[in-house]
């Protein structure tokens, strides 16, 4: 049995190796340290030497592909894994202050949030259904932990209830679809899949459509896909804001990361047929995120129907089907990153002792008491919007030129008829700030992580929005097929 | 019918039953028990497959640890009025239509899986030659190596979740 | 021999039952049991093509299910067990603080 040479493959999973280690040092250090900024710093720094690592082990131009092929490196995964980085790193940025506030500043709080993270990047990683499977897991179980952590108050239970339950079921379904994939290709490996449906010849078969379903389905609830969305509203309203933004990015991005990866490789030859699916999930996805939206007061919900609305076009961009659209819908999704986790940057601000700061009308006249801020904001909201020249349009226009570039030009159409429609809720917030009156004081509480925070994600929102090629760039390097 | 159909065709009736009930009884205690009856038919059909290994972690994990971790839970959050309240949400119907389809559509396109791709190395005698625990020991902790320490993690997440969601005393 | 098609047929239905348990029971006892019925399901699908494949893939993924099931009993039950504690009750329609 050649067991050793397995063991030379630890140095390809570096970085997330790192980041377990920063988490278990972390569950350690909580016992003997009382200031939870230490933890914090541990972790950012931790965070960065697997940055450094991923970056270091970034030259192998070829895909590597380790541990009896299950674990993959290659650009796809190298960019999926920055996106977690950062959105890490602006996590514990923003959730400092915050969770002292909420009074669930507990250390296990930041190795949950890495274990989260080493999920998310085995899934990026993953070249095997299993390790796809059990990365997925681990991220979930982190992340249903993470919503229900203000255990005091009784919509952040209620979050992690509809929240578990939701992802324990489509477990289940993940679980069946793999298993039928695996009964009728006699595999779990991506590149062999692919392989026995060609030689076996079972394009057809509706039974491999079938464990096809099951597979969309299952991702569809994790990235919050209409109709399988019914979860995030709620779970984004009643987790911490903190990690409500954590949620609405690194689940999302690591669900595509792993849609793009399964469609595309394993079931490369059959995209008609989850085209097929695919196309009505996105429209009912943009739909539902942008018409619901319209109806919301409490920001936190608002956001939840937007990130929706914004899987739906996400979505678009792997219907395109070519290496260029799964490029679009990467560079969407880092951009996204910024934008998201800024708005709710700015949402942690208003919260305070005793003051919820979370109704649409709490940001009325928000203009003339915090200027900066409210700046911010309409960076922030802007970008959410697609307008130019923040990076929100460049996601945007890339992922609808991607679309149309494959044929599917009305795909685009609809798709900027709901932006449009999208304007009004996001622009909403922008008209209260600078155009009413403020109800009652409000004092934002502020804290140096999350200015640095906030300075990070506006000016990359800026920045990507004026110069875009070198992200762009960056992730057409990555994706080559 | 051969020998072996017959009991398989006993496994498959009483397995369908025994789920039935599983999910219909009122008293969740009464669920928990018949799906520890149904765990341990689960274990037997294995068993039939030649996979003595997974019977024995069925029983063990499952049975042993699982289910019994259900039953702390039911007595600790000590449900008491039960037997008098309504069973099924408002719009059971629907679910039960949505059900039937299901079983519909999913035996239909199941039911006739006729191409089978190479088989792998692992007869029935391989595997009986080596003892199963022995087999899978050799392919877990070479080939799938990986996803075995994963499982390690997600069981440490479990146990900071247990701790963290459950405990009584915060500071 | 059993055909290979009974195994799956009979893994269909049981995985029908645990959804229409999950999604028709009120209290969330049973809807929790009813996604580990659906995950044994999927056991037994799996051990019976990893039998007639004669591969081991099959039953070493049955092994990691059931880790991960045992995993997500014990956070699951956590989770009930913190929300009971404010709220005591489990029905799943009494549940709705978040709605919109």
């Amino acid at each position: 049995m050649n067991t050793a040479n397995y063991l030379v493959d630890i140095t390809m999973i570096m970085p997330e190796l790192t980041l377990i280690c920063v988490a278990l040092i972390l569950l350690l250090l909580d016992l003997v340290v009382k200031n939870k900024e230490v933890l914090a710093a541990v972790g950012i720094a931790g965070t960065l030497v697997a940055l450094y690592g991923t970056y270091k082990l970034f030259v192998f131009h070829a895909p590597q592909s380790v541990f009896a092929d299950m674990f993959v490196l290659d650009g796809y995964s190298n960019f999926f894994k920055l996106i977690f980085y950062l959105n890490i790193i602006l996590t514990i940025l923003i959730s400092l202050k915050y969770m002292t506030i909420e009074k669930a500043s507990f250390g296990e709080y930041y190795s949950l949030l890495i274990f989260a993270t080493t999920g998310m990047m085995i899934m990026a990683s993953a070249a095997d259904l299993i390790v796809l499977y059990l990365g997925l897991e681990l991220m979930a179980l982190s992340t249903y932990i993470l919503a229900g952590l203000m255990r005091k108050q009784l919509r952040s239970n209620e979050a992690a209830l509809k929240y578990f339950f939701l992802g324990a079921f489509s477990s289940a379904i993940l679980l069946y679809g793999i298993s039928m994939t695996y009964g009728l290709t006699g595999t779990t490996n991506l590149r062999e899949i692919a392989a026995a449906l060609q030689t076996l010849n079972i394009m057809e078969s509706p039974a491999v459509f079938l464990g096809l379903i099951f597979l969309i389905v299952a991702f569809g609830f994790k990235v919050a896909l209409a109709p399988f969305h019914m979860w995030a509203p709620d779970v984004y309203e009643g987790a911490p804001t903190s990690i409500t933004a954590f949620m609405s990015v690194g689940p999302k991005a690591a669900g595509f990361a792993v849609m793009g990866r399964v469609l595309f490789e394993a079931f490369g030859g059959m995209q008609m047929q989850w085209n097929s699916i695919l196309i009505p999930l996105a429209v009912i996805t943009m739909a539902v995120g942008s018409i619901i939206a319209l109806a919301q007061t409490n920001i936190k919900r608002m956001l939840a129907y937007s990130s929706i609305a914004h899987a739906g076009y996400m979505l678009l961009g792997i219907i395109a089907g070519t290496p260029e659209g799964l490029a679009s819908t990467a560079n969407y999704l880092m951009i996204y990153m910024f934008m998201n986790i800024g708005a709710f940057a700015i949402v942690i601000m208003l919260r305070r002792e005793g003051f919820q700061g979370e109704n649409l009308d709490d940001y009325m006249g928000l203009a003339k008491s915090h200027p900066l801020a409210s700046a911010l904001m309409l960076i922030f909201m802007f970008s959410l919007t697609g307008i130019p020249p923040t990076a929100g349009f460049i996601g945007k226009f890339y992922v609808f030129m991607e679309v149309i570039r494959s044929g599917y030009t009305y795909l685009a159409i609809i798709a900027v008829i709901f932006s449009v429609i999208s304007a009004f809720f996001y622009l909403r917030v922008v008209m209260y700030m600078y155009m009413k009156d403020p109800k009652e004081d409000v004092t934002l509480t502020t804290s140096s992580t999350l200015s640095i925070a906030l300075a990070i994600t506006a000016i990359m929102v800026l920045i990507l929005g004026i110069f875009p090629s070198f992200l762009l760039n960056l992730v057409r390097s990555s994706i080559p097929g | 019918m051969s020998t072996p159909q017959v009991l398989f065709a006993y496994f498959a009736v009483a397995m369908t039953i025994l789920s039935l009930l599983v999910v219909t009884r009122r008293n969740p205690v009464h669920s928990v028990l018949w799906m520890l009856v149904l765990f341990i038919h689960i274990a037997a059909l294995y068993l039939f497959l030649n996979a003595e290994f997974i019977a024995a972690i069925q029983i063990i994990i499952y049975a042993g640890a699982i289910l019994v971790l259900f039953l702390f839970v039911i007595m600790l959050l000590n449900l008491r009025k039960e037997e008098t309240e309504k069973r099924f949400q408002k719009q059971w119907l629907y679910s039960i239509a949505i059900s039937v389809l299901f079983v519909f559509f999913l035996v239909l396109i199941v039911g006739n899986i006729t191409v089978i791709p190479p088989p792998g190395p692992y007869t029935a005698d391989v595997i009986k030659s080596e003892g199963h625990i022995m087999t899978v020991g050799k392919v877990l902790y070479s080939e799938f190596l990986l996803p075995f320490e994963i499982a390690s993690l997600i069981l440490l997440v479990a146990i900071i979740g247990a701790v963290v969601l459950a405990k009584k005393r915060i500071e | 021999m059993v055909p290979l098609s009974w195994y799956i047929v009979l893994s269909a239905l049981m995985f029908s039952i645990g959804v229409f348990g999950f999604l028709s029971r009120r209290n969330l006892i049973i809807i929790f049991i009813s996604i580990e019925l659906m995950l044994n399901s999927v056991n037994i699908s799996l051990v019976a093509f990893s039998h007639y494949l004669q591969s081991m893939r099959g039953q070493i993924l049955v092994f990691f299910v059931i880790t991960v099931a045992a995993a997500e009993a014990a956070i699951g039950l956590a989770i009930l067990i913190a929300f009971y504690r404010n709220n005591p009750t489990i029905k799943v329609d009494e549940i709705n603080l978040l709605k919109g």
